[in-house]
């Protein structure tokens, strides 16, 4: 069963047409019916593929937040082997929203380091929806500064609203955990390669996606700002959402073509929840590939690569 | 035409645009309601004389209050690109930009200037809200950046004055783009050891504060300045409840261990100097080497009708 976004309720109807016909068959031993809901799934490939090819930015952005695509635990449990969590901040609390500690990647250790939503009720409460605390940054932070110390690649995994907007969060620092958080990316002397899996939603996201490689899923979002939280303040209108997604540039595709991304991946027809495992895989390449571009590279090579990158975003993919 | 057109409503017109003149000498305290005189307010650094509310105060004030003599010179900031996104909402925003440098007569968000204070050469830059709410863009992070070479160059401290909403939406991924940007900037100044102070005005939120504005060696606000990463409204309708009187509030910020001092405008200047000569290893300043603090609003001002008394008393003593 899938969960359908609001612009695939066509495909919903044939794919439920022929799940239907085929329940029907399986209760009446004579009806033939394969060759009707075959016609049907041929149809329904089609729509799929159709709407999937050229998707609007808004649109985007529901599949970039699409309840069933692959979170980062999914990642970690599927690419990763020995991931042995490590948690807190050693000051507050540990933060779920912030999963992260020691893997082997393709039998080279690293520290991984994700922004977790969770995939249901309770773990989403748990998961605090992807919205990390302080504590979240500076768990993160704890994690950097140990890869640096001991020389292993650093992999982060990013897909989240923005950053927790909570009282707590705020008397304990929020902004300085996410500048300190950026900064300590910005210091590391091994490879940071960053993930874009699903949103990557504003100072939250930055304080983990200061990379020297920055991979972004074919249907993932990066912003300044989430559409509606634009739409309400230049529009004075939150239903204005499409049109905001449209002028903020969000997509893997802009993002890319402005020098933020460097590399997209494809995602299976119809988006990563179609097909998680092909999504995880193809991830794993990337990243492998990502790596292998910094092996035996010096920290301080590293680190220059990594500022010169931010010093000169915004140089190229301008509009005219 | 008849007399009417010709002189009854030139004089009509002239007897409502008279009426006008002296309210604008007058300034009304938002916060006590004082009438203010506007000479006053101004010689007070725009601080209400009866409740000492911190009321506005452009940059090129800021840094007259600032400099020795007032004496300072602006950095050229490097051009940045107009509108990278072709950005459009309910306006065009390069005609909220034209807006803007109308409504201010500044070119754009933040000024950066070098001069002396208690003649230490220092760098300082100052974040001007007025300029579609202080928004960073690619140009203050080009501000921020060439601020900190001056000041690496000449090894002299550097003082940011923070005053933003936010990073500026119109510019998208590459607004964002700007709190690695201006971090790399901020690291540049500590692998220097030079003093980089930030001075935390009404408001700062944000990008803003969770980049540049939260990474200096020693962190000043003024009193009662908004300070946060998040907006209020949003964190009650997140949290759904009422948020404490005076939350984010420099005070409450500085209880909460956030800042270093929350300090009065008019001591800001004598402040900064004892810090800076301090983490510079100079020597106390010499009070009496110090240009009197009359002195300082004057002389760059040629306009200032400055006090007659001493206008003849310098004069005599030039003529001496």
């Amino acid at each position: 069963m899938n969960n359908y976004l609001d612009f695939e309720r066509p495909l919903a109807e044939i794919e439920g047409k022929a799940e239907e016909l085929r329940a029907l068959a399986r209760q009446n031993e004579e009806m033939d019916v394969e060759k009707e809901a075959a016609a049907l799934d041929a149809k329904a490939e089609a729509l799929l593929a159709e709407l999937y090819e050229n998707l609007t930015p808004w649109r985007k952005c529901q599949v970039a937040r699409h309840p069933d695509r692959p979170h980062a635990r999914d990642y970690i449990e599927t690419l990763f082997n020995e991931y042995t969590p490590l948690a807190g901040d050693r000051n507050f609390a540990d933060d779920h929203a912030v999963m992260g500690g020691l893997a082997r990647f393709n039998d080279h250790p690293v520290v991984v380091i994700g922004l977790e939503k969770g995939h249901d009720t309770k773990s989403r409460i748990e998961r605090n929806f992807g919205m990390a605390r302080p504590e979240g940054y500076r768990k993160a932070i704890r994690l950097m500064d140990l890869a640096d110390r001991f020389s292993l690649p650093v992999i982060t995994l990013v897909d989240t609203p923005g950053a927790y907007p909570g009282k707590g969060a705020e008397e304990r620092g929020q902004s300085e955990a996410i500048a300190r958080s950026t900064e300590k990316c910005l210091r590391l002397g091994v490879p940071l390669i960053s993930v874009i899996i699903g949103e990557g939603g504003s100072g939250g996201a930055v304080a983990l996606a200061t990379a020297n490689k920055l991979i972004m899923l074919e249907h993932s979002i990066y912003s300044v700002i989430s559409p509606e939280g634009c739409a309400s303040i230049l529009w004075k209108d939150a239903e204005k959402m499409r049109e905001a997604a449209e002028a903020l540039k969000l997509t893997a595709q802009d993002l890319h073509r402005l020098g933020v991304a460097d590399v997209v991946v494809k995602e299976p027809v119809g988006g990563a929840q179609r097909d998680r495992k092909a999504t995880i895989e193809a991830v794993g390449r990337a990243l492998e590939s990502a790596l292998r571009e910094f092996r035996r590279k010096k920290p301080e090579t590293i680190l220059k690569h990594r500022r010169r990158k931010y010093l000169e975003i915004g140089s190229k993919g301008l509009a005219a | 035409m008849n007399w009417i057109s010709n002189y009854v409503r030139p004089k009509i017109n002239s007897l409502f645009s008279r009426r006008e003149v002296p309210e604008n000498l007058w300034t009304k305290c938002p916060e006590c309601g004082t009438m203010l005189f506007h000479r006053e307010l101004k010689d007070n650094l725009n601080v209400c004389m009866n409740c000492d509310h911190h009321m506005p105060i452009s940059p090129r004030d800021r840094l007259a209050a600032l400099f020795d003599g007032g004496v300072f010179s602006e950095i050229d900031v490097p051009e940045a690109p107009s509108d990278p996104l072709g950005f459009r909402d309910q306006k065009k925003y390069p005609d909220r930009m034209k807006e803007a440098r109308r409504k201010t007569g500044e070119k754009e968000a933040m000024l950066v200037a070098e001069g002396e204070i208690g003649r230490t050469p220092i760098v300082a830059a100052a974040q001007d809200f007025r300029f579609m709410g202080g928004s960073m863009g690619m140009y203050v992070g080009n501000a921020i950046l060439a601020g900190v070479e001056r000041a690496v160059k000449g090894r002299c401290p550097f003082i940011l004055f923070s005053a933003a909403g936010g990073a500026r939406m119109q510019e998208g991924i590459l607004s964002l783009m700007q709190m690695p940007r201006t971090t790399v900037a901020v690291q540049m100044l500590k692998e220097a050891r030079l003093p980089y102070i930030v001075v935390l005005t009404h408001p700062t939120t944000g990008g803003v504060t969770a980049s540049y504005a939260m990474l200096g060696d020693v962190q000043i606000a003024e009193p009662n300045a908004l300070i946060g990463f998040a907006g209020s409204r949003v964190i009650e309708q997140t949290i759904g409840e009422k948020l404490p009187e005076g939350f984010q509030r420099s005070e409450y910020l500085l209880d909460h261990g956030m800042l270093d001092r929350v300090t009065h405008r008019g001591h800001l200047r004598d402040e900064l100097i004892t810090i800076t000569r301090m983490l510079m290893r100079e020597s106390p300043p010499i009070k009496g080497d110090l240009p009197r603090p009359e002195a300082v609003d004057e002389t760059p001002d040629p306009e200032a009708t400055a006090n007659p008394d001493e206008a003849a008393t310098s004069e005599k003593a030039a003529g001496k």
